[in-house]
């Protein structure tokens, strides 16, 4: 990351405010006051997968509001423990509360692939994430809003199929926010982006979770990304938390700062360190 | 299959204005260069009719009223037969799609009737049913089913698992979850079988009616033969051609309506 803004040079300050992230503010100004997050208990979480025991008893509490990164090796169980809390899976044994009584629409996933119906209309796509208001008549107007958000206002009339993977992700976003969820969960949403749309998006993600004050919770296999965004990173190992680690640098946070990259570089030496040690075995 | 059979049709190489015309050069080269073989005697009319003889016996049976009443006849059949047969087919095809009970039950049995050929029933089709129209209404039914049967399964199970899951976090019931993403995923497929079946469907009518029938171009193609007008049966084959065309730009047309989000069919 930071060789790439070095790359870019001077043009790299353009990416503080790209187009859409002030028409986000514009949309901003008239939406109505944040949703608060919900916060989120999880005690002795086991999943299996036949034989292979992929989460070996996760005890977690994240705070309302709170931004959680979590990271680890393929296959060391962070995608199935975000969508054992998105309720895509099964739980084994173990529990997940969320505090207090939820509507299925507080809580929203954002995948890897944007998952867009390529049959419907930017705008109907967002439509579809209103749950079951889909059918009420401001339902429209609610998508409309929600997609000048992502600043693709003017996207709404267009097929999915002509637009490029970053705004498509933008869709998904819209699509998730419409609801206005209390959590909201990102399995890899960036993954499959290039470093500079992933950029911009970080910086979405990060403008639209402040403004509407949501729990967030990102999979992600960047550390530099979890460092950059989160408020306290969880690294997963072998199905458990193996470390996890509160960032206390203040927002909005430079990209390449000496602190980040610290930390950063922290984090992926006790990846790296356990990977060895793995190997060794 | 669905895909790849769909996406050919990329017109990307078609000239924007001469695009309709375009496609004609061929067929009328042909023409041409026939009736140029036959008026020179390259081609003895006892062989091949000219095109301009062609034309005169069609225009004959048409003021006589045989072509207009053997024409319809056939496309009343051909469209009675598709839709009974088309409908069933959809129906299992839908059916076993989405029903693991229904497919567990049914499609063994459908795969082993799928492999007999159905004009093999004939003689038996004769013996239960005799000449009558339901001898061939039934034949085109058993052609059609198939294509729609098979292309409509294949078309609901390859809908992309991702978006469906997607469907159900979003809260979708079941019949939002078929109407907005199972159905129009299974859209190009289906439309895939619609084309065969289009194709076997004409196939079918016309074995038929040599076959066994009073009335139908098949029939007038096979009366001609006995009275050895050549320029008729000839007549009749064009005409095949034509209706065939017809059907293809029908379901394509439909194609480009419902199918106008597949890049293949964006301009």
């Amino acid at each position: 990351m930071q060789q790439a803004l070095r790359f870019l040079g001077p043009d790299a300050e353009a990416l503080d405010h790209p187009d859409f992230i002030e028409q986000a503010r514009q949309a901003r100004d008239g939406s109505n006051a944040p949703h608060r997050g919900l916060p989120l208990t999880i005690r002795g979480l086991r999943k299996s997968f036949g034989s292979n025991e992929v989460l070996r008893g996760i005890d977690l509490h994240i705070p309302a509001g709170q931004f959680v990164a979590i990271v680890g090796r393929s296959g060391c169980g962070k995608s199935t423990l975000l969508r054992l809390i998105a309720g895509l899976e099964k739980i084994d044994a173990g529990s997940i509360s969320f505090g207090e009584e939820t509507r299925p629409e507080d809580v929203r996933v954002m995948f890897q692939e944007p998952r867009l119906l390529p049959w419907a209309r930017v705008l109907s796509n967002v439509e579809v994430g209103l749950g079951r208001d889909r059918g009420s008549s401001d339902a429209q107007s609610r998508a409309a809003k929600a997609l000048a958000e992502v600043g693709l206002d003017e996207k709404r009339g267009d097929w999915p199929a002509v637009l490029s993977g970053g705004q498509k992700q933008r869709v998904a976003l819209a699509r998730a926010l419409v609801s206005h969820p209390r959590i909201l969960a990102f399995d890899e949403p960036l993954g499959a982006l290039d470093a500079l749309t992933r950029i911009s998006m970080q910086r979405m993600l990060e403008q639209v979770w402040r403004d509407q004050a949501f729990t967030a919770i990102l999979v992600t296999h960047d550390v530099s990304e979890a460092v950059a965004l989160a408020d306290r990173v969880l690294v997963i190992e072998e199905g458990r938390i193996a470390h996890d680690i509160h960032v206390d640098i203040a927002r909005p946070r430079r990209r390449g700062s000496a602190d980040l990259a610290a930390l950063e570089g922290a984090i992926l030496r006790d990846l790296l360190h356990s990977a060895d040690e793995t190997l060794e075995q | 299959m669905s895909l790849i059979e769909v996406l050919p049709r990329v017109r990307s190489w078609r000239l924007p204005r001469a695009g309709g015309l375009i496609q004609w050069i061929v067929p009328l080269a042909i023409l041409l260069l026939w009736q140029v073989a036959c008026v020179t005697g390259f081609v003895s009319s006892r062989v091949l009719p000219a095109p301009s003889d062609v034309a005169l016996a069609g225009w004959r049976l048409l003021r006589s009223g045989e072509l207009e009443h053997n024409i319809w006849v056939s496309f009343w059949r051909a469209g009675v037969g598709f839709v009974i047969g088309g409908g069933i087919g959809f129906a299992f095809g839908l059916a076993n799609g989405l029903s693991q009970l229904s497919s567990k039950l049914t499609d063994t049995t459908l795969q082993m009737v799928r492999n007999i050929p159905h004009l093999a029933l004939i003689p038996l089709v004769i013996l239960w049913f005799g000449i009558d129209e339901s001898a061939k209404l039934f034949l085109v039914a058993l052609g059609v089913f198939f294509p729609i049967y098979l292309n409509t399964l294949h078309g609901i199970r390859t809908v992309d698992p991702q978006l469906i899951e997607m469907g159900r976090i979003y809260g979708m019931t079941d019949g939002e979850l078929f109407r907005r993403v199972i159905f129009p995923g299974a859209l190009p497929s289906i439309f895939v079988g619609l084309r065969f079946a289009l194709g076997i469907m004409w196939l079918t009518l016309i074995v038929a009616e040599t076959i066994a029938a009073s009335s139908g171009l098949g029939y007038m193609a096979m009366q001609a033969r006995e009275f050895m007008q050549i320029d008729v049966v000839v007549l009749s084959i064009l005409i095949y051609a034509l209706l065939g065309k017809l059907a293809d730009s029908a379901s394509r047309a439909l194609e480009r309506l419902t199918l106008s989000w597949h890049p293949a069919f964006q301009k």
